[in-house]
């Protein structure tokens, strides 16, 4: 659902996240007992912001979401991942620099061998997020499922998380944004990226818009769950085949990984 | 001893046809802000490669600038030379007056500048920024009690000396947090360096004593007062000692890089591939900006020179600008290395170097935080007792 321009205040879909704090907590419940008042009253859209925020700020903290990209399965023509981000989260790349990008794929052609293969490349979800250590505003977060979030409501726009992080992985949004989801709200002059479809985690998917379109092509090539759970799919995947980190030197300990390169 | 009378500046035409001047930049950079704010960093050269442009070039270079401008005040209080205490004034409203203006350009090229106040209510302390915000606000409160301590009347002598080496440890510590702001970045090859905090200090005392040579060069001839030729040339030997530092430091800071074969790919971009950033270094950073002004200035009769000093002042803040230049936006061009051993690329630019072409808006709110900086510092000696009457000779020791 799309509401053209709206900007909620105090109150979000996963896609911002607010952290869970004293001030938040008292906004958060007079938002939701003027829930009731919102459905009579505003667009149905607005009312589905405002109930969706309570689930937002349910990390367990016992999770730890990840990813496992196999670049074996990744066709170099396939984009379907990135395309199902850009529809879930109403990012647009028209090919130019100040376009945001919040999956990409990247071609690598090995300087010694020759040989060649295709990857996405998106927010690594570090545990020791650089870009979490230099945010002045702390607007940039890790939750306590391993999700690093740009918090839209204090990112003053200083792009020094864009400096620090190893993978390119944010964008600056450069113009006004039109068209909104309702699930990932954007703002002109805020930093964004990945945020692991957080609002369809929180309510209960289990699974990422990335992973899905990947299977739907039936390259099955990211698998996504949680590393600490040794029964999920994952880390039976992780714990029977190798795996690499990006810039493993860097000892950031990410929440995706990678086979086959 | 010649006893020192500071005197406010006289309300003459060019004094305020200066500060009308300044005006006119200041205000064409307010239009620039409201303009940027409006539609958006689209409309500057700034892109999602390189996030940092040439406003930030302008903030860093007037940050670091007026950390060293107060070089003059800290030579008269805390290493107690004479001839310099008359100047001190002036080094220490230079000082606050360069920050200010820096801080302006910085605050107002944010994605969200209308949220400034988001940053003095929410603090993260493992980021350098936030230390930084600490730290300039702080710098301009000890400066600013530092000229109340050398104006007032009746203080103790161990006033000024106490407050003189607190801004003077201040300011070490304030440049130290502005090249960490680049040294702690461990994701960039052009970065991630121990040495950016003392290289930036080192910076500091060169652009910082330019920048006051050329202010008080320039503020005495406009008012008619004295500026002795002795003074200035004990003032241009130390910009050329402060120069050969610098060298020194950037000497130091490429050779450890080129010793590292990961650091290769950046070290050759910047010293032989990098076209424009090549030329920069090359060029303006290290043969116009510091080779030829430190040969002037330590020339024995071209040194002496008042043409010669204003010259190679000018000299040492393009150098200045175009290292920073370097270090900022030719750090970005070059493309992270995520894939070592790999060539790469994608529809993000990655494996490739980065564009950037400074837009006309950028450049008109750097010059804007450079005339704010001016305007305070022209308006601080205008309604208080900065710049004595004269600043002859008459003070300086003679050679013996």
């Amino acid at each position: 659902m799309n509401i053209p321009g709206l900007k909620p205040a105090g109150s979000c879909g996963g896609g911002c996240a607010s952290k869970e704090k004293g001030a938040d907590v008292h906004r958060r419940d007079f938002l939701k007992s003027g829930a009731a008042l919102a459905t009579l009253t505003l667009a149905p859209g607005v009312t589905l912001m405002a109930m969706g925020n309570g689930v937002a700020a349910k990390a367990n903290p016992g999770v730890r979401w990840g990813l496992l990209i196999d670049a074996g399965k990744c066709p170099s023509d396939c984009n379907a991942c990135v395309t199902a981000c850009s529809d879930e989260h109403g990012w647009e790349n028209n090919g130019l620099d100040t376009d945001p990008q919040w999956i990409r794929k990247v071609t690598l052609k090995d300087r010694e061998t020759g040989r060649e293969n295709s990857l996405p490349v998106m927010c690594q979800h570090c545990e020791n997020p650089p870009c979490v250590d230099v945010c002045p505003t702390g607007a940039s977060f890790k939750r306590e499922d391993g999700i690093v979030l740009v918090d839209r409501h204090t990112c003053i726009g200083c792009r020094y998380c864009m400096m620090a992080c190893p993978f390119k992985a944010r964008s600056f949004l450069h113009e006004k944004v039109t068209d909104q989801k309702v699930t990932t709200p954007r703002g002109k002059g805020t930093v964004e990226g990945c945020n692991m479809c957080v609002h369809k985690l929180d309510r209960g998917d289990g699974t990422t818009a990335c992973v899905e379109a990947c299977n739907a092509t039936g390259n099955n090539a990211m698998i996504f769950g949680d590393m600490n759970d040794p029964d999920s799919d994952i880390s039976k995947a992780l714990a029977s085949y190798p795996s690499i980190e990006l810039r493993a030197d860097l000892k950031l300990n990410l929440g995706v990984r990678y086979q086959n390169i | 001893m010649e006893r020192i009378i500071y005197r406010e500046l006289k309300s003459t035409p060019k004094v305020w046809g200066l500060l009308a001047l300044l005006g006119v930049f200041i205000a064409a950079a307010g239009a620039v802000v409201l303009y940027v704010e409006h539609y958006g960093h689209i409309v500057t050269g700034m892109n999602n490669q390189i996030v940092w442009g040439l406003p930030h070039v302008f903030a860093i270079f007037l940050i670091v600038a007026a950390s060293g401008a107060l070089n003059v005040a800290s030579i008269g209080s805390v290493f107690g030379k004479v001839a310099y205490k008359p100047m001190a004034r002036l080094s220490a409203l230079l000082a606050i007056a360069l920050l200010v203006g820096g801080l302006a350009v910085l605050v107002l090229d944010l994605g969200r500048p209308d949220r400034l106040i988001v940053t003095m209510t929410n603090f993260n302390f493992t980021s350098i920024f936030t230390w930084n915000i600490l730290l300039y606000t702080g710098f301009m409160v000890i400066v600013a009690i530092y000229i109340y301590t050398q104006m007032a009347r009746g203080l103790p002598s161990y006033a000024v000396k106490t407050a003189g080496l607190a801004a003077f440890l201040w300011r070490l510590i304030l440049t130290t947090g502005t090249g960490s702001i680049f040294g702690w970045l461990v994701a960039r090859q052009a970065y991630d360096a121990a040495i950016m905090a003392p290289l930036f200090i080192v910076l500091s005392f060169a652009i910082g004593m330019a920048s006051f040579l050329l202010v008080v060069m320039g503020i005495t001839r406009m008012t008619g007062r004295a500026f002795g030729p002795e003074l200035r040339t004990r003032l241009a030997r130390l910009l050329a000692i402060f120069i050969a530092a610098l060298l020194y430091f950037t000497t130091v800071q490429h050779l450890t890089n080129i010793y590292a074969a990961e650091h290769w790919g950046v070290e050759t971009f910047i010293l032989r591939d990098g076209g424009i950033y090549t030329f920069l270094f090359w060029g303006v950073q290290v043969l116009i900006g510091g080779l030829v002004p430190m040969g002037i200035l330590f020339h024995p009769t071209l040194g002496k020179q008042a043409r010669m000093v204003v010259l190679s002042s000018l000299l040492v803040i393009a150098g200045g600008f175009a290292q920073l230049y370097v270090i900022v936006i030719g750090g970005q061009a070059f493309p992270l290395e995520i894939f070592p051993g790999y060539d790469v690329s994608s529809s993000f630019s990655d494996g490739v170097v980065n564009a950037y072409t400074p837009s006309m808006l950028e450049l008109i709110l750097g010059l804007g935080g450079v005339a704010l900086a001016l305007a305070i510092t022209i308006i601080g000696m205008k309604f208080l007792r900065i710049l004595p009457n004269s600043l002859s000779d008459a003070n300086v020791a003679p050679k013996t």
